[in-house]
């Protein structure tokens, strides 16, 4: 790696943790209702929304309240992106004039985004209308970004109230979430896409005349639309030619802004990130990457402002990086190596001042290696799931890491609000297998851990494992799991278990080779994402109830510090030995098993 | 309650739906369309006041006199601007190295007396089959080809490739890249100009 490239790794994280600490001071003013510098302009929409929605804002809920709020709300939402996709045809701001969509896809986009998993069996430019897009994909997210948000700030309400019966209002959190912290960042970050060239426009795509034609070769249909065959029962070829490109148009800056900072990751265009319209310049690749981690870090800082110990949200998010920064140096050294079969083709793979060189299948000139493979592992280390280049065709290594990422589960930074409960809850773990060697009873910011808490805390753990697993196993053992692989060997196996994790996880990044778009995935997939999102919402929903009934016991000699050193070790181990433990047979045969047959 | 929640929730989701997926575009659209107009809708690139590409969006040069893009892998036939996609290959399928092999040979049958090494980027297909750039060596690596079709000093396409190669964000991020489309109507306005 060149100088630049570290360089460029380095300011980065740099720029991300900057930008964090404000940002996480300002959302805890959000969250404790505290007057914000936004608060004269929006307030009185504020208000308005609760009166027009029947919202009592100062009503509290409790745990199961709370959690039926959730449901509820992401339930309507899914309902909406499912019809907005079934009736596109009829509705308006159709230029393309694209029918309905199929009722498995229109099922398995609806759950992607409301569970923000943002899954993409979607061709943006070829399937999906500007109205689906915006008033169904892009609203969804908004809310499902702030809906993991609201989760969040309720399970540290559990650590901060004492011997209380509620965990805050999920209305008045979902909706300030939007109106304070994603609308503002989203308009900021729009423009600036719009300046570098993302397209915003509701014209029909632009026909533009080719400099020169484009021949090629497609099978003669007859009368009937069928396949015609020689002797030899080989489909007859036809020469076809081409004067004409089509430049997809659409409302893509505003919904890639959102896409970005709310953790969503599904692409306005089939090839997401990688599309030059979506992500035109180095300029624009900065401000994509950096939004993917910005608020999930910024919220680790949340944290600690909001349970008054500002050193514990520290040691979460230096736990974070000290995961995410060597496997993206790890994994960006591993692409430049580039791949040994052109070794000996008279290609030159080295890296210069005037080539990317590298492993450049599925990448993008303009993002090079670098720029591919910070924001592979972010996006991964997030479960945004946007692309800037095609996981599929990395290398063995290089392929792997985002896959581990994933399967670390999605607590290594992780979706907005999502990822840092997982993390609280990897902590809860952390003192209470440090309590089981010192024979204490073991506590976190001043709660005791006790049976329900564990319970909760293993079943959250296990469940997403099981249904990665499940799934793959049904994947791989069934002709329409099989039917989707696209690559051969162990490569192919890695498509499947790469998809699963993605559902599970609520990740939405792909192998994406793998064709998703058929009835086994689209039905199986949407209810694995459905379970990931729901079955470890409700838990972390009664973690947050049972502890915020419970006094706060003042720490004593007994008492393991969480902010220290040797925390943040501890707690790197367990995550690390959870995540190895569970998923090392399965790497083997996929990416493992492909390194050691390269 | 049960009903009340489910009021609640169909509503939050319809107002929010109208702010966040019908004003918030808009607004973006309006003030986008009054501030960056051309960026906004596509970069299109006009000669002669027709459209005749984006500047964001590669297309197809395979003629002995035009530099050449990254290969792409949209379908039924490249650079299919209406559908992105990427190959997908594995890094061991053994089509992708097919593929490959076939882009280098057709590279050396175009420029026989040409023996560089080949840039990478130049054989291996984008991630979006649309990518409009390639690396300065790769531009470099054929602009002897281009010269001689063209009837060029090989000096004056190399001045050309310097004028349509834009460098690193603040020298930093990102990579050095050369506009393909921006280069290849270059040339032709060369030819009109003789």
């Amino acid at each position: 790696m060149s100088g630049n490239d570290v360089l460029q790794i380095v300011i980065y994280f740099t720029v991300l943790v900057l930008l964090a600490k404000p940002l996480g001071i300002f959302m805890a003013r959000v969250y404790e209702g505290q007057p914000v510098f936004l608060g004269r302009v929006l307030g009185p929409f504020e208000r308005l929304f609760y009166r027009l929605c029947g919202i009592q804002p100062e009503e509290e809920m409790g745990w199961k309240q709370y959690a039926l709020a959730v449901l509820l709300f992401s339930l309507s939402g899914m309902f909406a992106v499912y019809a907005l996709q079934r009736f596109q045809g009829a509705l308006f701001l159709n230029p393309q004039k694209f029918p309905a969509v199929t009722p498995g896809l229109s099922f398995n986009t609806a759950v992607s985004f409301a569970t923000n998993t943002n899954w993409q069996n979607y061709g943006g430019e070829s399937t999906l209308s500007y109205l689906t897009q915006m008033a169904g994909l892009a609203v969804q997210n908004f809310v499902s970004a702030a809906a993991g948000m609201a989760v969040l700030v309720a399970l540290i309400r559990g650590f901060k109230r004492h011997a209380a019966n509620t965990i805050g209002n999920f209305w008045v959190d979902m909706t300030r979430g939007v109106l304070y912290i994603l609308l503002p960042l989203s308009v900021l970050y729009s423009f600036l896409l719009v300046s570098q060239g993302v397209v915003q426009s509701f014209d029909k795509y632009k026909t533009v005349a080719l400099t020169q034609a484009v021949t090629y070769e497609t099978p003669k249909l007859d009368a009937l639309g069928n396949p015609v065959k020689d002797a030899k029962g080989n489909p007859v070829m036809m020469e076809s030619e081409v004067r004409q490109q089509q430049i997809p148009l659409g409302p893509a800056a505003s919904q890639v802004a959102i896409k970005q900072l709310g953790t969503n990751g599904g692409g306005f265009f089939n090839t997401n990130s990688a599309h030059p319209l979506e992500d035109p310049t180095p300029f624009s690749n900065f401000l994509e990457c950096l939004a993917i981690l910005l608020i999930p870090a910024a919220l680790c800082l949340t944290f600690g402002e909001m349970v008054g110990d500002r050193r514990q949200g520290w040691a979460l998010l230096i736990t974070m990086m000290l995961v995410l920064a060597p496997l993206t140096v790890l994994g960006t050294w591993s692409e430049q190596g580039g791949n040994p079969h052109f070794a000996s083709m008279g290609i030159d793979q080295a890296a210069g001042a005037l080539q990317p060189g590298g492993n450049m299948e599925g990448k993008e000139v303009r993002n090079g290696i670098v720029s591919s493979t910070v924001w592979a592992t972010w996006t991964t280390a997030a479960s945004n799931g946007s692309v800037n280049s095609m996981h599929d065709s990395y290398t063995p290594l290089g392929g792997m890491i985002p896959l581990v990422l994933i399967q670390l589960g999605e607590v290594i930074f992780g979706g907005v609000g999502s990822g840092l409960y997982g993390m609280l809850i990897f902590a809860i773990l952390t003192v209470f297998i440090a309590g089981l060697m010192v024979g204490r009873t073991p506590e976190y910011l001043g709660k005791k851990i006790e049976i329900f808490e564990m319970k909760m805390a293993a079943f959250m753990v296990l469940i997403v494992n099981a249904l990665i697993k499940i799934g793959t196993a049904l994947g791989v053992s069934t002709k329409a799991g099989l039917a989707g692989i696209s690559n051969p060997g162990p490569h192919g196996f890695s498509e499947v278990l790469y998809a699963f994790s993605s559902f599970a996880d609520n990740n939405g990044s792909a192998f994406a080779g793998l064709n998703g778009n058929s009835l086994f995935y689209n039905t199986i997939g949407g209810m694995i994402m459905f379970i990931g999102r729901f079955w470890v919402i409700i838990p972390v929903l009664a973690i947050a109830g049972s502890l915020a009934k419970k006094k706060h016991v003042p720490a004593g000699l007994g008492t393991l510090p969480t902010h220290t050193p040797l925390f943040v070790v501890f707690l790197i181990g367990v995550i690390v030995v959870v995540g190895a433990l569970t998923f090392m047979p399965s790497l083997a045969l996929g990416p493992i098993a492909e390194m050691f047959t390269h | 309650m049960l009903i009340k929640m489910i009021k609640n929730a169909v509503m939050s989701l319809a107002v929010l739906t109208v702010l966040t997926g019908i004003i918030y575009p808009l607004a973006v659209t309006g003030i986008s369309q009054a501030v960056f107009p051309e960026r906004a809708n596509g970069s299109i690139i006009m000669k002669d006041g027709k459209p005749v590409g984006s500047a964001l969006v590669g297309q197809q040069f395979d003629g002995p006199g035009y530099f050449w893009g990254r290969p792409s892998a949209t379908t039924p036939y490249p650079y299919n601007g209406a559908l992105s996609s990427g190959s997908n290959l594995g890094p061991d399928n053994p089509a992708l190295v097919r593929e490959v092999q076939a882009r280098v040979n057709a590279l050396h049958a175009a420029d026989p007396g040409n023996k560089k090494p080949i840039p990478v980027d130049l054989v291996t297909s984008s991630g979006s089959g649309l990518d409009p750039d390639i690396s300065p060596a790769a531009a470099l690596y054929q602009a002897g080809r281009v010269a001689r079709a063209r009837g060029l000093a090989e000096a004056q396409v190399r001045a050309l490739i310097r004028a349509n190669t834009t460098g690193r964000f603040l020298g930093i991020f990102g990579e050095p890249a050369v506009n393909v489309l921006k280069l290849n109507l270059a040339l032709e306005g060369l030819k009109n100009k003789n």
